[in-house]
């Protein structure tokens, strides 16, 4: 297996390519080829490996970030001529997508914040022009709160929708309350321009279950930081499911102001013909004994099919006891398809419980799709058994059995058009 | 009756870029309700016989031919054949993820029969089934081969072979990597299958052990690719006693004549 397991690497850096795939001819292994070749980003010569660690500017402010040129390292997998229309929009007053939240439960409150309401102080910082642009444009903000210790019972679902040529800038705060137990679940659909920044605070002993849907239509770019500040002992699981959209580019930071904090990051996308879906992660181990794990997964098929997953993890010396470990595997359906996987682990202590990663992305397994049709199993059932079963793990534990099954239905149709 | 009739086979892999040269004109003929044991060296072919058979792309036929009842085997795809009524139980059945054995079953059932089974019926069909084979009901729950042991593989394999009926049974090592146990409860799935008098079987295998449970009605010793003797239940018990020596061999026919168990594969004995 070419797969990485790191456990003391101080830093790592790998991508996986097609281009490393088709040099050694794919190396099958369980659900799918592996096929990671450690290789150095690229940069300019002469720069030391210190110089790809990310420069992780954190601010308030959008002038303290440049307009990216495609050289710096965070945007050297996106295609700039795409999400230019975004950097040229200027926020104008409150104009956002279209967010309604369905039904009503107790310890559930929702609705917009006004400038210079408490709240926004001590956010998680942007991270990057656009969502400082989106946090920092008037009247852009929209509040969901739990109240302390608010135990629900049935998923909060918040509907995100707009269409149009017209750059939208947003921004949602998700506050859950001390003690407070919820499943909030942001379901993005339409065709839309638009540049989010969510922050989600999770107060101490918290615990959230955040499912993001991207759900677009075939135009709608779509750049997003979705923020997290994770309290002492507090519990969260976030799943991103991308599916819709021509480019859609997701940064999840996590901060955590106490110990004891426990957090999963887990996503699946499928990109189709054009699609250019891209994860970034920064886990920012800051504090002593929290848990992070991170789960990606992704299928591509199509000519131009793009994904890049970079998943950088950081130890920082203060943070004993951390235990972490992030998999990225990726299933290339069709040869013109690409995928690019970069784990990046920053240690700075020895004294952790765990860290590791592992990378893997290859083409379809023959041999299990031997053993289907060896069974009977028509060529295309087969291969949209294996494919719902690649996500499946995923897919089927966020807890919310109706979304599940819409969310197995449109990977369904994506196969459909995939293997017809 | 159905009659599977392998004639001049021979097969052909790619390895390193060459085409190599496995099977060198095999010739079997296989009716329903008959158990043909075919006995052999490692690398003398056994494996890439059923391979063959079952259709894997791996293997190229570069002449003879392979028919069931008259139909040409070698035309059809790997599911055709096994819808035809081809099954190959596998010596290293493969992993699926995120593929339930029950979701797993009642497809290849479906594909099959040719019709999706009435789940009631199915369900209790299948919990029959797999209680039969000794087989914890929340193994159908499980990811396909995932996790499983040799053991829980093996009776796997057979699980299908009974639920599925196929008109011809090829028994790829079955026996491999078994303990007493799990070879009883195996053969004893091979034997129901072989008592409804519908199914023909080809039983594969290295060591005469599995004959102590299943009786055939023919033995083949199989040699560089070819069958080099053919008799009757009697040829098993003169391998037992002399090995392969006497097709210039040097391998042994029983297990426990201090052959080692190989490092990569824990549980499966193969020979130097």
């Amino acid at each position: 297996m070419a797969s990485s397991d790191s456990a003391t690497a101080m830093q790592v850096a790998l991508s996986t390519e097609r281009d490393a795939l088709k040099a050694t001819g794919g190396v099958m292994d369980g659900a799918i080829a592996t096929n990671v070749k450690p290789s150095t980003p690229r940069r300019p010569a002469g720069e030391s490996p210190a110089d790809v660690r990310p420069e992780r500017l954190r601010s308030a402010d959008p002038d303290a970030f440049g307009v990216p040129t495609g050289r710096e390292e965070e945007w050297r997998f996106t295609p700039l001529a795409r999400v230019k229309p975004l950097f040229d929009a200027v926020p104008g007053a409150a104009a956002g997508l279209d967010a309604r939240i369905e039904g009503e439960q107790d310890g559930v409150s929702f609705g917009p914040v006004a400038d210079g309401d408490p709240l926004l102080d001590g956010l998680p910082l942007p991270a990057d022009l656009l969502s400082a642009r989106a946090a920092s444009a008037p009247g852009s903000t929209t509040a969901l709160r739990i109240d302390k210790a608010a135990e629900l019972t049935e998923a909060v679902v918040v509907n995100l929708t707009a269409t149009g040529d017209a750059v939208l800038f947003g921004h949602l705060v998700i506050e859950v309350g001390e003690q407070a137990r919820a499943t909030v679940v942001l379901d993005h659909t339409g065709d839309a321009r638009y540049v989010g920044k969510t922050s989600v605070l999770l107060g101490d002993g918290a615990s959230l279950d955040l499912v993001s849907v991207q759900s677009w239509g075939e135009t709608a770019v779509h750049s997003e930081h979705l923020a997290f500040q994770v309290g002492r002992d507090a519990r969260l699981r976030s799943t991103q499911v991308t599916l819709g959209g021509s480019l859609v580019r997701v940064l999840e930071t996590v901060d955590f102001t106490g110990p004891g904090g426990d957090v999963e990051l887990r996503g699946v996308s499928f990109a189709d013909d054009g699609q250019h879906l891209e994860h970034r992660l920064l886990v920012d181990h800051s504090v002593p004994k929290c848990r992070s794990r991170v789960t990606y997964k992704s299928a591509l098929q199509g000519d131009q099919a793009h994904t890049v997953w970079i998943g950088d993890v950081l130890i920082r010396a203060a943070a004993e006891g951390t235990d972490t470990y992030e998999l990225n595997r990726n299933l290339l359906l069709t040869p013109e398809a690409r995928a690019d996987s970069v784990p990046n682990l920053e240690i700075e202590t020895g004294e952790i419980a765990g860290a590791g990663h592992a990378s893997a992305t290859g083409r379809f397994d023959d041999e299990q799709l031997f053993y289907l049709q060896a069974r009977g199993i028509p060529a295309d059932v087969a291969r949209r058994m294996v494919v719902r079963g690649f996500f499946a793990e995923v897919v089927e534990s966020i807890g919310v059995p109706a979304l599940e099954e819409r969310l197995m239905a449109t990977i369904e149709t994506e196969l459909e058009r995939a293997f017809s | 009756m159905a009659t599977l009739e392998i004639r001049d086979l021979h097969v052909s892999v790619e390895a390193d870029g060459t085409d190599k040269q496995i099977l060198t004109g095999v010739d079997l003929t296989i009716r329903a309700g008959e158990t043909h044991a075919i006995m052999g060296p490692n690398g003398s072919g056994k494996s890439t016989l059923a391979y063959a058979i079952a259709g894997h792309p791996k293997y190229t036929i570069t002449s003879g031919t392979v028919t069931l009842d008259g139909e040409d085997v070698l035309a059809m795809s790997v599911d055709e054949r096994a819808r035809a009524g081809v099954f190959l139980a596998m010596q290293y059945p493969v992993e699926v993820p995120g593929v339930s054995v029950s979701n797993f079953l009642r497809s290849a059932a479906t594909a099959i029969r040719g019709e999706a089974p009435k789940l009631r019926l199915w369900v209790k069909e299948q919990k029959e089934a797999m209680s039969r084979l000794e087989m914890d009901p929340a193994f159908s729950e499980r990811s396909v081969n995932e996790g499983f042991s040799g053991g829980e593989k093996k009776r796997h394999e057979i699980l299908q072979l009974e639920l599925l009926k196929p008109k011809i049974a090829v028994l790829d090592e079955t026996d491999s990597g078994l303990d007493v146990d799990a070879l009883r409860v195996v053969s004893e799935g091979v034997n129901r299958v072989r008592e409804g008098g519908e199914t023909g079987v080809l039983l594969i295998t290295h060591y005469t052990r599995i004959l102590n449970y299943i009786k055939p009605d023919f033995v083949h010793v199989f040699v560089r690719g070819r069958i080099a003797e053919s008799g009757g239940a009697e040829l098993a018990d003169e391998l037992e006693a002399n090995g392969y020596a006497k097709y210039g061999v040097e391998t042994a026919a029983t297990p426990g004549r201090s052959l080692p168990t190989s490092p990569v594969l824990p549980g499966v004995v193969t020979t130097a």
